[in-house]
């Protein structure tokens, strides 16, 4: 059985590439994610599991600049994107109670940037966007148009929208729509 | 030159800009910023359609939204035209088709206008009472006849080729409406550093300054400030300012829906450009700022093409440059309406006499008439006029009688005074208030955080009206959390116009005849004589005399006569005014396009379509594909020259036979984890979780309260603390709703979490004699032997270098897996297997096979075999109910007597008499078909395939105590045949189960 084939990976975006003047879209590297519950007393020693901070206040994340992403979703509910590293095996070594499942392949995510990226999720989405209410690093459960999606501001005029894997044709789709009026 | 009727030096329109457009095929020009109305003004049309019941010739009756005649087929091609376009709102553009509506076969000649003649015959109500018998001519001939007679346009029927957007927008204060008070309270509310939106219907700010040229704001004339308030606040970065922009809803939260017409008014759009955006605007504070909307005259033939509203004829005049007529009556009761005489007079247009019927009107307006040279009738009335296409003159004199003049004239302007628009407030539920003082109705407490200013809120004069506004902007930001702000004055105006008298209800001319007919609504050409009607008939509220008559409820809205509808009502009932009620005004303000409301959800964009990792592949081995939910599934693959049966046939045989490979990706997945997870379980489903070990797997009957099935699934249990759920591919997400609903509510000390995993996870089905062959040898670190990996469990592993839970499970009835591998890895997993499977022999098969094993076997399907209403014991699905359980969802529902009582439909298995008839799902059955009609059904069929693998065809249904019946004969009456049958078990394949542990 020694010479078994590994597996490629078939990404569901790969290949995609849209956007308009003023906001490109593309489609986010694979990346390992965590659906992390726990209560918030248990954050410290999860925190210090994962070398990362989690977020506690709500609608924020933390970013360690290099690859690695904590998102408050819930009270007990985290987020945890990384593209290098595996957080789900930092995690096992956490003794206090919590629930990590395994979501690298459940989501994936869409890159909106530029000027326009702002309006382009604007068409989608009800939720305030702006610098006061939604600056860098805020991060949002929320629903595009008509599918959930978790929203992450990384940058100035760069936001990560993080959707199911079957969903990120009709979001694909939608932000391409969106992207032709961003200047509006 | 742009129209004869074009007064060279006025208006704020450039000449030399002309465009060409056509109306009903004549090409006419226009100037640039014209709209269609003013275009065909300034080219001597006045009559512009025909009236909706009585096909009366009618013409523009004002210069804005509340345009109840002028209403057009607009468009660029045949495939760009809207129906029902207002002409006095629509931009002309060069190449714009213009057509008029509701004529046949011309519009100077229209059949359809016999309906005038037979107007007795219309009266109000006459639907209600005319058309009643026989039934059958209902559909055949009134509703169609009176439907096609009495229209409005005609819908496209080509697909629309534009795009358009959708923009949800926060601001700490919107402001509805771009005149006077809106820019006011906008500049104050920008200048505090609120982030502000101002909206506004028209192509320019200004609002009432398209017409009142006498007033000043801050030394300047109102529109040049205006102008340049729009520019200051266009330069700011919190402020946007959008014009050609309707606000049409006011719903609950300061949620405001906008529609932006972007291209409308273009001759050669930008194609990316959206032909409309949606603004779906959140905001903190409101300040309404919406103006007031001018009354018609109410009196004899007052709907005649050339009879307008005198603010409008103004406006045509003082911003478009157009005069309305050589000849102009004027007819009012309200001050503003000299101001229009004086405007024309002074145009040189002729305005041979101003009739007010208030005995002693403004003696300096009366005085500045005479030395224009205007004849003044006051405390006289207009008591009929003449013409058939065009006004030709009005008849003048006192309503007590005595001697009458015949005035020739070429265009009659009216004012019955301003209503309030109070549509935005009204929208925003709140209440208005009658002011006794000045006969209106005004904004009264606000229910939402708004403020109407203005004319609006009944404030008439522009000095007070622009500081008020002022006032309520800086207040709106402060409200909205703004604190800082620097030093700004409120602007300063000058009164020009006086907006003072009023007269609501029919004027003289309008007479107590019944023959008469004064316009009150003249969309839905509702009478002065039809209300009086109605009250007549018995109608004592005004939403009673609304529906009798349809009095406001045209595409207008009643923007011009609600209110004297209202009054003649109140004069019939004898009871002031306010006692006999206003109606509420609902969204749309105006009109809103389907395609703005729809905006991206068309197309591919109108429901996301949700597709497997392993589609491509589908596709290219030729699946065809059915719809389950948003999902596309494989549902069967044909070979060269099969049809769906044959394909079935086919992947029946080939995975008992051989094997077979499903994608089964779609099943809903749950992780359950927590050292409660087994008692959340417990809980949530009919059956004992505790005792499954690690690694085994139960299949799981999941129930509503009132003890129905509502989900099944497997479940396997991969550690103490951590199972994976499935649920069927409809289920998904409300069995995750339902299951985290009980988690927070009922059961929030249980310590574990939920997670959806559906799409985590690609799921291979792997089914068949072959099963084992096909997966071994790409499996790593797991013992697959029948000791090892039994029927129902589950190991964690890798296959093709990459993790799998592999399930040893069935939905067939025959030995099997389930891959659940990384969704990015299903692909190249199932193309692994693929190239083992096929040379086996082996297929790919589909949903439809996979309902005919399934079925084989008697295994059910939630939501076909049963439908809410069947228990676990009536699906004989007892043995999944843990007896020594204390609780779980549905446990006392199960107990109810009605669901414990016999005479409870079960499912049973039904065998045809003749093999090769398959029954129709859904089908009722009887116990004796000889029975009169209507006979007793004691059951339907569930579930009917043709078995490829039986050599027959085989079918479940619900039959009332079927399990005591087994090898009685019942029968299915059709409509051709009476299908005999045998109640047999549901299983009907491998009745020992010994092909599972194969």
């Amino acid at each position: 059985m020694a010479d078994i084939a590994h597996a490629t990976r078939t990404e569901a975006l790969a290949g995609r590439a849209g956007g308009a003047a003023g906001v490109t879209l593309t489609p986010a590297r694979p990346a390992n994610r965590v659906s992390l519950r726990a209560g918030s007393g248990e954050a410290k020693s999860l925190s210090d599991a994962l070398g990362h901070e989690l977020p506690l206040s709500p609608k924020t994340s933390v970013s360690n600049g290099k690859g690695r992403i904590a998102a408050w979703l819930g009270p007990d509910e985290w987020l945890i994107i990384d593209e290098t590293g595996d957080p789900l095996e930092e995690l096992g070594k956490a003794e206090v109670l919590h629930s990590a499942v395994d979501v690298s392949h459940r989501n994936t995510a869409i890159l909106v940037s530029g000027t326009g990226a702002r309006a382009t999720l604007e068409c989608g989405c009800p939720q305030n966007l702006s610098d006061r209410v939604f600056p860098v690093g805020s991060a949002t459960r929320t629903v595009m148009g008509k599918i959930e999606v978790v929203i992450l501001r990384t940058g100035e005029n760069d936001y990560r929208v993080e959707c199911w894997r079957s969903f990120s044709d009709y979001s694909f789709a939608l932000l391409s729509e969106a992207a032709k009026d961003c200047l509006a | 030159m742009s129209g004869a009727n074009r007064i060279k030096g006025k208006g704020r329109l450039t000449p030399a800009r002309t465009v060409r457009f056509s109306f009903d095929n004549q090409v006419l020009t226009a100037v640039e910023g014209d709209t269609l109305a003013s275009a065909l003004l300034a080219n001597g049309v006045h009559l512009t359609g025909r009236s909706f019941k009585y096909h009366r010739p009618r013409g523009m009756l004002s210069a804005g939204p509340e345009e109840p005649n002028a209403l057009m087929d607009v468009g660029r091609d045949a495939v760009r035209r809207t129906p029902n376009i207002r002409a006095t709102v629509q931009e002309v553009y060069d190449g714009m088709r213009a057509r008029s509506q509701n004529r046949w076969p011309s519009l100077a000649f229209d059949v359809g206008g016999l309906n005038n003649l037979a107007s007795p015959f219309f009266a109000a109500g006459f639907y209600y009472k005319t058309f009643m018998w026989p039934k059958a001519a209902w559909k055949k001939i009134y509703e169609p006849v009176i439907r096609a007679a009495a229209g409005l346009g005609v819908a496209p029927t080509e697909p629309d080729p534009d795009h358009y957007a959708n923009h949800f927008a926060h601001c700490d204060v919107l402001v509805i409406g771009g005149g006077a008070a809106g820019l006011s309270a906008a500049l104050a509310a920008a200048h505090a550093g609120a982030e502000v939106i101002l909206c506004d219907e028209q192509a320019e700010t200004g609002g009432a300054f398209h017409h009142e040229t006498d007033a000043k704001v801050d030394g300047r004339p109102g529109w040049e400030w205006a102008q340049a308030v729009t520019a200051e606040l266009r330069a700011m970065d919190n402020v946007r300012v959008l014009t050609r922009t309707t606000a049409f809803g006011y719903q609950a939260q300061n949620h405001v829906g906008l529609v932006e017409r972007v291209t409308e008014h273009l001759a050669n759009p930008d194609p990316s450009l959206p032909r409309e955006r949606l603004w779906q605007v959140r905001a903190k504070r409101v300040v309404i700022a919406t103006g007031a909307i001018e009354r018609h005259m109410v009196f004899a033939n007052n709907d005649r093409p050339g009879i307008m509203l005198a603010s409008a004829a103004r406006t045509y005049l003082n911003h478009f440059g157009v005069a309305v007529g050589a000849k102009v009556g004027v007819y009012t009761a309200c001050d503003s309406a000299w101001n229009a005489a004086f405007d024309l007079k002074q145009a040189g247009v002729s305005v041979p006499a101003i009739v007010d019927v208030r005995p002693d009107p403004d003696p300096e307006l009366v005085a500045r008439a005479k030395e224009l040279g205007i004849e003044v009738f006051a405390g006289q009335a207009v008591l009929d006029t003449s013409g058939k296409l065009r006004v030709k003159s009005m008849k003048v004199g006192k309503s007590s009688g005595g001697s009458t003049r015949d005035i020739s004239i070429d265009a009659l302007i009216m004012s019955a005074g301003w209503t309030p628009s109070v549509h935005m407030y009204s929208q925003s539920r709140g209440k208005v208030v009658w002011d006794e003082a000045s006969q209106r109705f005004l904004p009264g407490r606000n229910v939402q955080d708004c403020v109407s200013v203005g004319a609006c809120n009944g404030v008439d004069d522009l000095r007070e009206a622009v500081a008020d506004a002022a006032k309520a902007g800086h207040d709106a930001a402060i409200a909205a959390g703004i604190s800082a702000g620097a030093a700004w004055t409120a602007p300063e105006a000058e009164t020009g116009t006086s907006w003072a008298g009023s007269m609501m209800g029919s004027a003289a001319g309008a007479g107590t005849n019944t023959t008469v007919k004064a316009f009150v609504d003249f969309q839905n050409d509702v009478t002065a004589k039809d209300i009086r009607l109605a009250v007549r008939e018995g109608m004592h509220s005004i939403e009673h005399v609304k529906r009798f008559t349809t009095n406001g409820m045209a595409t207008d809205q009643g923007k011009t006569s609600n209110i004297h509808g209202l009054a003649i009502a109140a004069e019939m009932l004898d009871k002031p005014l306010p006692q006999v009620g206003l109606t509420t005004f609902r969204s749309p303000y105006t009109p809103v396009t389907f395609g703005a409301i729809v905006n991206h959800s068309r197309g591919d964009l109108f429901d996301p379509t949700r597709r497997t990792p392993m589609h491509g592949w589908e596709e290219a081995h030729g699946a065809v594909f059915e719809d389950v939910g948003q999902w596309k599934r494989a549902w069967y693959y044909p070979r060269a020259g099969e049809d769906m049966h044959e394909a079935v046939n086919r992947e029946c045989r080939t995975v008992r036979e051989v094997a077979g490979m499903f994608d089964a990706s779609t099943l809903g997945k749950i992780e359950v984890v927590g050292p409660d997870a087994a008692r959340f379980l417990n809980l949530m489903y009919t059956n004992g979780w505790d005792k499954l070990q690690p690694g085994r797997c139960k299949y799981g009957i999941m129930l509503r309260e009132d003890g129905f099935i509502y989900d099944d699934g497997v479940v396997g249990r991969l550690a103490e603390d951590r199972f994976h759920v499935t649920t069927t591919t409809g289920g998904a997400p409300r069995v995750m709703h339902h299951m985290e609903d009980y988690l927070q509510t009922e059961f929030p000390d249980l310590k574990v979490w939920l997670t959806s995993t559906t799409e985590q996870w690609a799921v291979i089905a792997v089914q068949g004699p072959k099963a084992r062959e096909i997966i071994a040898p790409l499996v790593e670190g797991i013992d697959l032997s029948n000791d090892a990996m039994p029927h129902m469990s589950v190991r964690e592993g890798k296959i093709c270098g990459v993790p799998t839970r592999l399930f040893r499970m069935s939905f067939t009835g025959e030995a099997g897996y389930e891959v659940n591998v990384p969704a990015d890895y299903g692909e190249a997993v199932w193309k692994a297997l693929w190239e083992r499977a096929e040379p086996l022999g082996a297929c790919a098969y589909g949903t439809e096979t996979m309902h005919v094993l399934r079925a084989e076997k008697g295994y059910i399907i939630v939501g076909q075999d049963t439908d809410g209403t069947v228990t676990p014991d009536d699906a004989g699905l007892n043995w999944a109910v843990a007896r020594k359980k204390s609780d779980f969802v549905g446990i006392r529902g199960m107990k109810r007597p009605d669901l414990v009582a016999s005479g409870r439909k079960q499912l049973v298995g039904l065998t045809t008499k003749d093999p090769n008839i398959v029954l129709e799902e859904g089908a009722q059955i009887v116990a004796d078909p000889n029975q009169t009609v209507p006979m007793k059904m004691i059951g339907h069929v569930t579930s009917a395939y043709w078995s490829e693998n039986c050599g027959r065809s085989i079918a479940m249904g619900l039959v009332i105590d079927g399990r005591s019946i087994n090898g009685k004969t019942l029968y299915v009456p059709m409509p051709d045949k009476t299908i005999e049958v045998e109640v047999t078990d549901t299983v009907f394949v491998d009745k020992e189960g010994v092909r599972l542990n194969g």
